[in-house]
């Protein structure tokens, strides 16, 4: 087996102590792996993402990002958050900075990399996501999925270790979709290490190395992409992907 | 109108108003400072001081700054405090803008959404790079249509410290109508000092909020 590299062990957590967002959850992502994280709105997937770099405060367990311990009041944060890079749904873009300054900014600011040479590299990861034109425009002149592929390369910018990505294409018009499920297809293609939330059942399919379905805060089952989708073991998984075929419609004449 | 008289009275307008002027900006300075600061310790939540800053915000905010200007002024030197009198009317403005940019920049800060601080953070930011690079530049420009209209606000406010005997320009034209019974030259040139102050600023200040409105950057 390759290197661990987040370990997250038991964690629980509870809003107001009203009921477990999650509830006793534990898995381990290893080096190059992509997991694909899949369950009903509300099942506690996006909070458990937010766990992984300290957004989230948990109440009991323990995450481990290579053996540190990811807490999100301790000091060693900052230089976590660098190794596992974000990708929000709502892209986040800074909307007072240009394209490449969004991109420029906190490998400048945060890892005190020399100017040039962090400029060389964003151009080359605008260019690689057909953005290089757009890097003196503001965020506001971009489409959504354009700025999405800002956000994914700000990202990477930052040469982080693990990416995860929170329901990257639920705020995109259908035909914009593609265009940045494609650049995480590239991604993975370079053996990239990501924990991926999604509504997108094809991209999952083709994407993950292995799945995560989850509802009520739980694992209910996870598995290779091609067993849980031809045959999920449990019966809440099989309502679940229910959901997304449709029968043929036969007129009652 | 007497031509005369108003050339007479020039240079003395004119030294009244550069009393206005030092007492106004330095006044709006720490202003801007007192305001930013507060509205940060409000936004933050920072325990007990946001409580202490609510309390400085309704006291100045609601109490006219001519009351205020008596209280630091008559009501300082009983407790044994002396100030004299433009330090107390730096200071009188100061207070009570303060109130007021802390409530304009309060409601920049809060336009931003807490997801915007998120995404500083996954980048590997601490709050204090966060704050100072992707929150505050966007707060200060959400809120620089109200923090122009504080500045004006507060230059005009200037006029009421003719009432403990600064020899600004309201001071000076009430003067010069006590003695000489000159009241049209005096209140045309009072007008137009105040003209002369403000216009710019208003000028200034629609160029300057054009410019960094939030919505239209890249316009």
């Amino acid at each position: 087996m390759s290197q661990e590299f987040i370990k997250v062990n038991h964690i629980t957590k509870t809003y107001d102590g009203e009921k477990n967002i999650l509830d006793d959850l534990s898995l381990t992502v290893h080096k190059g792996e992509v997991l694909v994280v899949i369950g009903p709105s509300g099942c506690g997937k996006s909070t458990f993402l937010r766990t992984l770099n300290g957004l989230e405060p948990i109440q009991s367990g323990e995450i481990r990002y290579r053996g540190e311990l990811v807490d999100s009041k301790s000091k060693n944060i900052t230089s976590l958050r660098q190794k596992i890079g974000m990708v929000f749904q709502s892209y986040e873009l800074f909307p007072h900075k240009t394209i490449l300054q969004n991109v420029m900014l906190s490998p400048t600011l945060v890892q005190k990399r020399d100017k040039k040479e962090v400029e060389k590299e964003a151009i080359e990861l605008l260019r690689r996501v057909g953005l290089e034109d757009k890097k003196d425009s503001y965020p506001r002149q971009l489409s959504g999925g354009q700025k999405q592929r800002v956000a994914i390369v700000r990202a990477l910018a930052m040469h982080p270790e693990v990416l995860l990505f929170d329901e990257v294409t639920a705020a995109l018009d259908p035909e914009m979709v593609r265009e940045v499920l494609d650049v995480i297809l590239d991604l993975a293609e370079q053996g990239s290490t990501m924990v991926i939330v999604t509504h997108e059942m094809d991209f999952a399919k083709a994407v993950a190395n292995r799945i995560i379905f989850m509802d009520g805060g739980h694992i209910v089952e996870s598995g290779k992409p091609l067993e849980f989708f031809e045959a999920p073991k449990t019966e809440r998984a099989k309502r679940f992907l229910n959901t997304f075929t449709y029968e043929t419609v036969r007129k009652i004449s | 109108m007497d031509f005369v008289v108003l050339k007479e009275y020039l240079p003395l307008f004119a030294k009244a108003m550069i009393l206005t002027l030092k007492i106004g900006w330095m006044g709006i300075a720490f202003a801007i400072l007192i305001g930013l600061f507060s509205a940060m310790i409000k936004h933050l939540g920072v325990p007990f001081l946001r409580y202490v800053v609510s309390v400085y915000i309704e006291l100045f905010r609601n109490t006219p700054l001519l009351v205020q200007l008596f209280f630091l002024y008559f009501g300082l030197p009983k407790i044994g405090i002396d100030i004299d009198a433009e330090f107390c009317g730096v200071l009188g403005l100061a207070l009570l803008g303060g109130a007021y940019m802390a409530e304009a920049f309060r409601s920049g800060f809060e336009a931003i959404e807490p997801i915007q601080m998120e995404s500083a953070l996954s980048l590997g930011m601490n709050h204090f790079q966060a704050m100072g690079h992707v929150i505050l530049p966007q707060a200060v420009s959400i809120s620089t249509p109200a923090f122009v209209a504080n500045i004006i606000f507060l230059l005009k406010e200037t006029s009421v410290f003719s009432a403990i005997s600064l020899m600004d320009l309201m001071f000076t034209a009430k003067d010069l109508i006590g003695s000489y019974y000159k009241t049209t030259e005096s209140l045309a040139l009072l007008v137009i000092f105040y003209l002369v102050i403000l216009l710019p600023v208003s000028i200034v200040g629609s160029i300057v909020e054009r410019r960094v409105r939030y919505a239209s950057f890249g316009d």
